[in-house]
């Protein structure tokens, strides 16, 4: 059989490459990158044309540096080599790999390469490896309306029907999405997260659906968007509520036709990528006042899953509250052992108004703060303590007077508040009275991030 | 204002957490002002790299790969980010000051750019 151009590294031999799920990079003596498949160009978030020519461990970002020693030994020797590491992923996620360095000589020239195959090995290193009652990949929870959320999760992994998550700030929006990728038949595909608040409309439109040299200023050469990357595997856009109008109407056309234009570009191309959303806002009102199309709506609710907000989750918080303790003492190599029985009353107490997100981040401190092996509540945050005597759980429990301890935000909730964004909102013009109207002092004192408070003070008018 | 580059040899440091040397130049009226520092760090490590952007009182970062967690902890900071930057950081710098760095950019020489051509 006449074997023809295999001087070249022929479209086809990539074809075959973009099918295989693992990161497969082809780099000559120097290191340098000649070609890399499609689950690489989605790990790295980089096109393999517009890096051909560059250092590996700057397009991977390794933990090797520039001279890997084995890889240069497996080039000189000829002998096949497998190394762990880790690198960085385009979601600034180190994930840990396993890199297999095969040398290849070319049959005509005879000049060296190396085909660098890189295996994700985060399931292999976690200790154990089981997996715990009523948890999936990350989230856990023993609630009823979490169990309600693990039964469903089979059923959205084995349908390739469009998910709308919603739920409030914190509650574990990315990790149900991408619990529900890893437990379909896509998982061995990338699972790729795109924020649609967090960039401009025309940045966000050639982060999605990509661009050709030329189709505007300093774009120099062809780039795969986000769901050309993501091809075999999910899609996860999340904040979608914030997506601008012009990009629904382009989103609703590959939702349909599973096939779009690049920016510039006037070749169609093909996507097999299974969609998820999700959003803290509410949709239907959004459709209402004109600022979400009713048809998008309409296509991307198909499955609907609502994450409950932690105040919710009867008993999820002393569960989580011990997860989050083990995971941090271990990681600061911190000799604290539980909670005192006043913490814990404490705790069990709170609003958490950033859900989960919150609750680890009032663990993270109390772990650094504390010396000893026991956290009590003078190793919580202030904000916590301010809000003590304030009873979580009902609306109406939640609006009896301020806690004892003066100088929080709560201090001063009013006792008509009949809602919970009504308390919010009262919450969040406390706070920035108490601080001078300084935005990063009320978000400190409220336990938000700015960006959460600025959202919430859009969302409330506050603006 | 303050730039702050990670560097590797001449270029961006392919990880904000690995970097173990520093470019910061000063900006004024949108022009570096003076030779840019290069400043070598005790070894590596993203929380001392964090504190030491802090502490110059950096305004804008250029960097390879950084994790999450820190890139959160800069922009809350009010610090702008420019992360997965590959190239030559005096180029960078550059092109940040013109404001046509994005993140995931490549920045590549006049010389680099002809060879490919």
């Amino acid at each position: 059989m006449e074997n023809r151009g295999n001087e070249n590294f022929c479209p086809d031999l990539i074809e075959i490459l973009n099918g295989v799920p693992h990161g497969i990079a082809l780099v000559d003596q120097d290191l340098r990158i000649i070609m890399m498949n499609r689950f690489l160009e989605a790990l790295t978030g980089y096109s393999g044309e517009e890096v051909r020519g560059i250092y590996c461990d700057h397009v991977l970002r390794t933990g090797f540096g520039r001279n890997v020693q084995v890889f240069r030994q497996s080039l000189d020797s000829g002998v096949a080599c497998s190394i762990e590491g880790d690198i960085l992923g385009l979601n600034r996620e180190k994930i840990p790999m396993r890199f297999t360095a095969t040398p290849v000589v070319e049959r005509t020239g005879g000049r060296q390469a190396l085909v660098l195959v890189l295996e994700d090995i985060a399931d292999c290193q976690k200790t154990g490896g089981k997996k715990e009652a009523g948890t999936a990949k990350g989230l856990l929870g023993h609630s009823p309306k979490m169990q309600e959320i693990f039964e469903l999760l089979p059923v959205l992994a084995h349908t390739d029907s469009s998910v709308l998550i919603t739920g409030e700030t914190g509650t574990g929006k990315d990790i149900l999405a991408e619990a529900v990728h890893l437990a379909s038949r896509r998982s061995k595909y990338p699972f790729i997260k795109v924020n649609c608040g967090a960039l401009p409309e025309s940045l966000l439109e050639s982060e999605l659906f990509g661009h050709v040299r030329g189709a505007f200023t300093g774009a120099h050469a062809d780039k795969h968007g986000m769901f050309q990357l993501a091809q075999g595997g999910t899609i996860f856009l999340t904040e979608i509520g914030d997506l601008p109008l012009p990009l629904q109407v382009k989103l609703l056309t590959v939702l349909d036709d599973r096939e779009f234009f690049p920016l510039g570009s006037q070749k169609k191309v093909r996507v097999d990528v299974r969609l998820i959303t999700g959003t803290h806002r509410d949709l239907k009102q959004l459709v209402e006042v004109g600022r979400f199309r009713e048809d998008l709506f309409f296509r991307l609710n198909v499955l609907r899953v609502h994450l409950p907000p932690l105040r919710e989750r009867d008993g999820d918080v002393r569960l989580l509250i011990d997860y989050f303790l083990q995971m941090f003492a271990a990681s600061f190599k911190k000799n604290v052992k539980k909670l005192s029985s006043r913490a814990l009353r404490l705790l069990g107490g709170y609003r958490y108004p950033g859900n989960v997100r919150e609750l680890r981040n009032i663990i993270e401190y109390g772990v650094n703060i504390c010396r000893g092996e026991v956290i009590d509540i003078e190793h919580l945050p202030p904000y916590v303590l301010a809000d003590a005597g304030t009873p979580p759980r009902t609306a109406a429990e939640a609006v009896a007077p301020g806690s004892p301890l003066s100088g929080g935000p709560d201090e001063e909730l009013p006792d008509n508040a009949v809602s919970w964004s009504s308390i919010e909102k009262r919450k969040i013009l406390t706070a920035l009275m108490q601080t001078g109207g300084s935005r990063t002092g009320a978000a400190k004192a409220l336990g938000w991030g700015r960006t959460t408070l600025w959202r919430k003070m859009r969302e409330y008018d506050l603006g | 204002m303050k730039i702050l580059a990670t560097l590797q040899n001449n270029d961006i440091a392919p990880r904000f957490d690995l970097a173990t040397e520093i470019l910061i130049a000063s900006i004024v009226r949108g022009k570096i002002s003076g030779e840019p520092r290069t400043v070598l760090l005790p070894g590596p490590g993203s929380d001392a790299l964090c504190s030491l952007i802090i502490k110059e009182e950096v305004s804008l970062v250029i960097c390879g790969g950084i994790e999450e967690s820190h890139f959160q902890y800069l922009v809350w900071k009010k610090i702008e980010v420019i992360d997965r930057v590959i190239g030559p950081a005096p180029r960078a710098i550059e092109l940040a000051i013109a404001k046509q760095l994005r993140p995931g950019g490549i920045v590549r020489t006049e010389s680099t750019r002809s060879a490919r051509l």
